[in-house]
């Protein structure tokens, strides 16, 4: 029964998509940390979607390929009050777009209810093969 | 006699197997929406229901010989079973390009998606009319 691997293809749709929203929630936590003493401020980090077979060419899920770091200078702020600055008096903020994460976030959860229906109805349909004949 | 009776049975359950291949295809397209360079695909349900039935004698083919029938409806449950041979599927032209390639439009997925369910569900029903109608015609006029 090839209904069955639906759970399977938006299961792996759903983590992938968590996994995202982990990393935007690491991101958001993050977007106000300075540099440390090694002079390196957080940087963003974002998820890469891959497709994965799963038995047949027409059950195509999802997995997280890699988790890769933003490679945009940070952002620099004059403050020379700030303990965090610099020789010059600049503080090295992390390179996090909060916009952008929010977007991101929106993008994922939308993605996971979309999944989550996929599954419910895949489930209901499954339940009325079983009743067949009766 | 039977095969008569169980011919239309088999050609329902070919759609009823196609329906759900095409199914688990828009759930992939709905799990990928996210995927860089994901081409959507979709299933010619027409086209892939006319190749089942021409491969199991059809629902038509009444005037086939028993032995002939049950050969090919044997010949048939592999193919309703496993999937898809590659080239029964087709990319789905997009409407908006994307720049990551991705092809999915999460508007004609989810339609095709509900439109999809609705009539396995239609098809579901059709056999169950059809078993309730063979019950029925196997039943004694004594019991109702």
């Amino acid at each position: 029964m090839s209904m069955f691997r639906i759970f399977d293809v938006s299961g792996s749709a759903v983590s992938a998509q968590s996994q995202r929203l982990n990393v935007v929630a690491s991101n958001l936590a993050n977007a106000d940390t300075v540099a440390g003493p090694d002079g390196k401020a957080y940087k963003a980090r974002h998820v890469v979607f891959q497709t994965e077979l799963m038995g047949a060419a027409s059950a195509a899920g999802v997995r997280v390929a890699a988790v890769g770091e933003d490679s945009t200078p940070g952002r620099r702020v004059h403050d020379p009050r700030h303990p965090g600055a610099d020789a010059d008096g600049y503080v090295t903020y992390s390179n996090v777009n909060t916009v952008e994460e929010m977007v991101n976030m929106i993008s994922a959860s939308r993605s996971v209810q979309n999944n989550l229906e996929v599954m419910n109805t895949a489930r209901a349909l499954l339940q009325k093969t079983l009743q067949m004949g009766a | 006699m039977m095969q008569r009776l169980s011919d239309g049975l088999e050609f329902q359950a070919q759609a009823l197997a196609l329906r759900s291949e095409r199914q688990r295809l828009l759930a992939s397209n709905i799990a990928n929406a996210d995927t860089p360079g994901y081409v959507a695909r979709d299933l010619d349900f027409a086209a892939a229901l006319r190749d089942a039935a021409g491969a199991s004698g059809g629902a038509a083919g009444a005037a086939g010989a028993a032995l002939r029938t049950l050969r090919a409806g044997l010949a048939s449950l592999p193919l309703a079973t496993t999937a898809l041979a590659e080239g029964d599927l087709r990319y789905a032209a997009p409407s908006q390009s994307n720049l990551d390639g991705n092809t999915v439009d999460m508007d004609r997925e989810r339609a095709s998606f509900a439109d999809n369910s609705l009539k396995y569900e239609a098809t579901l029903r059709f056999i169950n009319g059809h078993v309730r109608t063979m019950l029925d015609a196997m039943k004694s006029h004594q019991q109702g």
